[in-house]
């Protein structure tokens, strides 16, 4: 138990040597992604050939550090997934990806014992060997702030976090600064808020410390609702005491007494790891009442959420954790000065709080050193679709869309050519090549009509069908509607009815127009902010891809052949044997035709399931 | 209410959170985790204790889709269908297994109790896309056919069980 700051600086140089002491670190990859792939059973494996070795396994940083002890850790993620199970090897900065099973004998044979690369394990592309982990060019483009120590640490050692300079932020901010000195370096630094808004960190923190009721909250948002998108998952998985330190800054920084940690219900691991970090940073005293002899008090909570995508929204989320409906509110008042249990409350998301030791470790010149004018600092995106390295990334703001596609994406998946990229979810847009060249952050992405959101980057190819994007999105808004208000209840079913319709090849003239003014109305009168930006997908990409809706309603054709519906399925005459088998399989009995003979489709019978096609052996049946 | 309802367990929960509302949903969620699904029989019951009513138990439990008032199959299986899955083909894979099993939108459960097949927006694992879970645990890099291997699988579970 630290009692005073003394015993932290004395704790810190016992962590610093122990984690010095050990000469190599072998960092099993343990985020979710990996850890589908077979890596903790990677893990066991290592352990237990290195124990057969004779070697020094220290699976946690020890008291009494051997020298010649080999460290074996389960890190958080590291954002490759793709090339997952991921192991790397310090301090020579290796990186070995697709790890199997088989493969752990020859690691522990000569690289643990050796220090010898085993090379059939690189990660390789057009020839060349990527040895190291910062030369391969996924993570070459990247600038990694907040995501600087997911892979590299043991993510559940607070020892390990304090070792490599963890708490410092903390402990600083508590000796030897006052309240309006954080909230005046968090308000120069320009942090905005990474959950998608860009409100200002610091001016929400400045508007809390001025409140006088008490208790005040820190709550942080990790309800990462949008689909296709994990950044705060990997943080919360990989980091999650650099979260937990953020948000203690920010208790001290406004005078709140309770951090509550809302974390989606998808997210069990990011839960499990949440709770040994609370653990771990109560039992060293971190939290508590009196923390290190000081007056400060902070207690930390978790809550889990139950599969409510509106409960991302501020005034839904903290009524959830006081244990109601998540409805959203009309606000005024704000969450500032009537947020969770009405009183004065913090609300930031995992990334924006995962920025705030940083800035105060090396000061807010050098966050605004990093990233644009408007909008400083880093930003993480997952990067999903069809691109060749899906995974997380984090790139400084301004950083352009080619960039992250092209250089550190990889391009694209297949032979594919860039159509659109869907960013920030369910209540973002489709940029599409015009944009490819516009630097990304808040301001130049909200002037073309998109938003950041939380940074989920989805890529797409041109067998993506933009009107089923649409509709994908619309069916999503309209099931995670809340109820409350009719614009988004009733608006967005309706759109959703019409976008069906248009998929399916029913669509009628005036259709477009119609959703138009559909979306128009939603945007102006929903009550929350998920609400207002739920015809975000459909105006965007009415505006950018007209053409295709016009081709699906007037000439009953999808340009991306990816509507089902919409598609015709033919017999290849000269190919058809007559085997009949297509035509009991038929759900619907549209195929006909004399045994031995070529059998034609009825198209409209036709149900274009495809079922015929993957019945056919002799590949005489196409979509056409 | 049924005679033989044991309450031990619920009376454990409830005072693990103090009889607290606010407590209601980790209260539901983990009722939930020992009974796979709400039993009707502790609505009226934890109203009493915490003092609410049935209907403001009966509201929160059919607000939050991961709340279920029917019974799951032992093996719970969710089909990813975020954008990231989606547009990775996860909806061939979803029905696939729905003909399986014999399950529909509306069917969840199967009528042996053994498989509930359903959907969720994103589970966070994009760069594995197409994924499911069956029991939480992650299938990556899903295709038709490694479903359907999957469930042949499980079902040699059971039947060894």
């Amino acid at each position: 138990m630290l009692k005073n700051r003394q015993d932290f600086i004395a704790y810190r140089k016992e962590a610093v040597a122990a984690y010095g002491a050990q000469a190599e670190k072998i960092i099993v990859c343990a985020g979710t992604g990996c850890v589908a792939g077979g890596s903790l059973k990677i893990y066991d494996r290592l352990k237990e050939l290195m124990a057969e070795k004779g070697l020094h396994v220290a699976v946690e940083l020890e008291v009494d550090p051997h020298d010649d002890s080999v460290g074996l850790k389960k890190s958080g993620c590291h954002g490759f997934c793709e090339m997952g199970p991921l192991v790397r090897i310090d301090p020579q900065g290796w990186l070995y990806t697709k790890v199997k099973l088989e493969d752990c004998e020859e690691i522990v044979e000569k690289t643990v014992c050796k220090g010898e690369y085993v090379e059939r394990l690189a990660y390789t592309k057009e020839n060349c060997i990527y040895k190291k982990q910062a030369d391969i060019p996924f993570y070459a483009g990247q600038t990694r702030v907040v995501l600087e120590h997911c892979g590299k640490i043991d993510a559940t050692s607070i020892r390990e976090y304090v070792a490599i300079g963890g708490y410092t932020a903390f402990e600083k901010a508590l000796f030897e600064m006052n309240a309006d000195l954080i909230v005046e370096q968090i308000s120069k630094s320009g942090l905005r808020g990474r959950g998608g808004g860009g409100f200002p960190a610091g001016k929400k923190w400045e508007q809390v410390k001025r409140q006088k009721a008490l208790p005040k909250y820190v709550v942080c948002n990790g309800d990462e609702g949008d689909p296709g998108a994990f950044m705060d998952r990997s943080i919360m998985e990989g980091d999650p005491h650099r979260m937990l330190e953020g948000m203690m800054i920010a208790g001290l920084a406004t005078g709140a007494s309770h951090g509550y940690i809302y974390v989606r219900a998808e997210y069990p691991l990011a839960v499990e790891r949440l709770r040994t970090a609370i653990a771990q940073a109560e039992q060293l005293g971190l939290l508590g009442d009196n923390i290190m002899g000081t007056d400060f008090s902070f207690h930390m909570h978790i809550n889990r959420g139950a599969g409510a995508f509106v409960c991302g929204e501020g005034s839904a989320l903290t009524a959830s954790i006081e244990g109601k409906r998540g409805f959203p509110r009309v606000k005024p008042p704000r969450t500032v000065e009537n947020g969770l249990f009405d009183k004065p409350t913090v609300l930031n998301n995992v990334e924006t709080f995962a920025n705030v030791a940083e800035i105060i470790n090396k000061g807010a010149d050098w966050y605004l050193g990093i990233g644009t004018e408007s909008s400083p600092g880093t930003k993480a995106f997952a990067l999903t679709g069809n691109i060749s390295n899906t995974g997380l990334i984090e790139v400084p703001m301004g950083t352009t869309l080619r960039e992250i596609i092209f250089d550190i994406g990889g391009g694209m998946r297949g032979d594919g050519e860039f159509k659109a990229v869907q960013i920030g979810g369910p209540s973002g847009a489709c940029l599409t090549k015009e944009h490819l060249d516009l630097p990304l952050d808040f301001d130049n992405i909200k002037k073309v009509g998109a938003m950041i959101g939380s940074g989920g980057l989805v890529v797409m190819d041109e067998n993506t069908c933009m009107v089923e994007v649409a509709r994908f999105f619309m069916n999503f808004t309209q099931n995670e509607s809340c109820g409350k208000c009719v614009p988004c209840r009733e608006g967005t079913k309706r759109m959703l009815e019409i976008l069906e319709r248009i998929v399916a090849g029913q669509g009628r003239d005036g259709d477009i127009e119609l959703l138009e003014e559909l979306a128009d109305t939603i945007s102006s009168t929903a009550l929350c902010g998920l609400g207002k930006s739920a015809p975000n997908p459909v105006v965007s990409t009415i505006k950018n891809f007209r053409d295709e809706y016009k081709a699906h309603i007037y000439d009953k054709r999808c340009p991306a052949g990816a509507c089902q519906k919409l598609k015709t399925i033919v017999i290849d005459p000269n190919l058809c044997k007559g085997c009949t088998k297509c035509a009991r399989q038929c759900p619907v009995s549209a195929i006909n035709g004399k045994v031995k003979e070529p059998h034609t489709i009825d198209l409209d019978k036709c149900i274009r399931c495809g079922s015929c096609i993957s019945a056919c052996a002799f590949h005489a049946i196409k979509e056409d | 209410m049924s005679a033989q309802f044991d309450f031990a367990v619920v009376d454990r929960i409830l005072a693990a959170y103090d009889c607290k509302q606010s407590g209601i949903i980790a209260i539901l969620q983990e009722i939930q985790e020992h009974y796979h699904y709400l039993p009707r029989e502790i609505f009226q019951y934890i109203a009493d204790k915490l003092d609410m009513s049935e209907a403001e138990i009966y509201s929160v439990a059919t607000f939050y889709e991961n709340f279920s008032l029917e019974p799951k199959g032992k093996y719970v299986i969710k089909i990813c269908d975020g954008t990231a899955c989606h547009v990775r083909r996860s909806i061939p894979i979803l029905d696939r297994i729905r003909a399986e099993l014999g399950l529909s939108a509306e069917k969840k459960t199967s009528d042996d109790l053994n498989f509930t097949v359903e959907t969720v927006s994103c589970l966070g694992a994009c760069g594995l896309a197409p994924v499911l879970t069956v029991n939480d645990v992650v299938y990556p890099a899903m295709t038709p056919d490694k479903a359907s291997a999957l469930i042949k699988e499980l079902r040699e579970e059971i039947a060894n069980a």
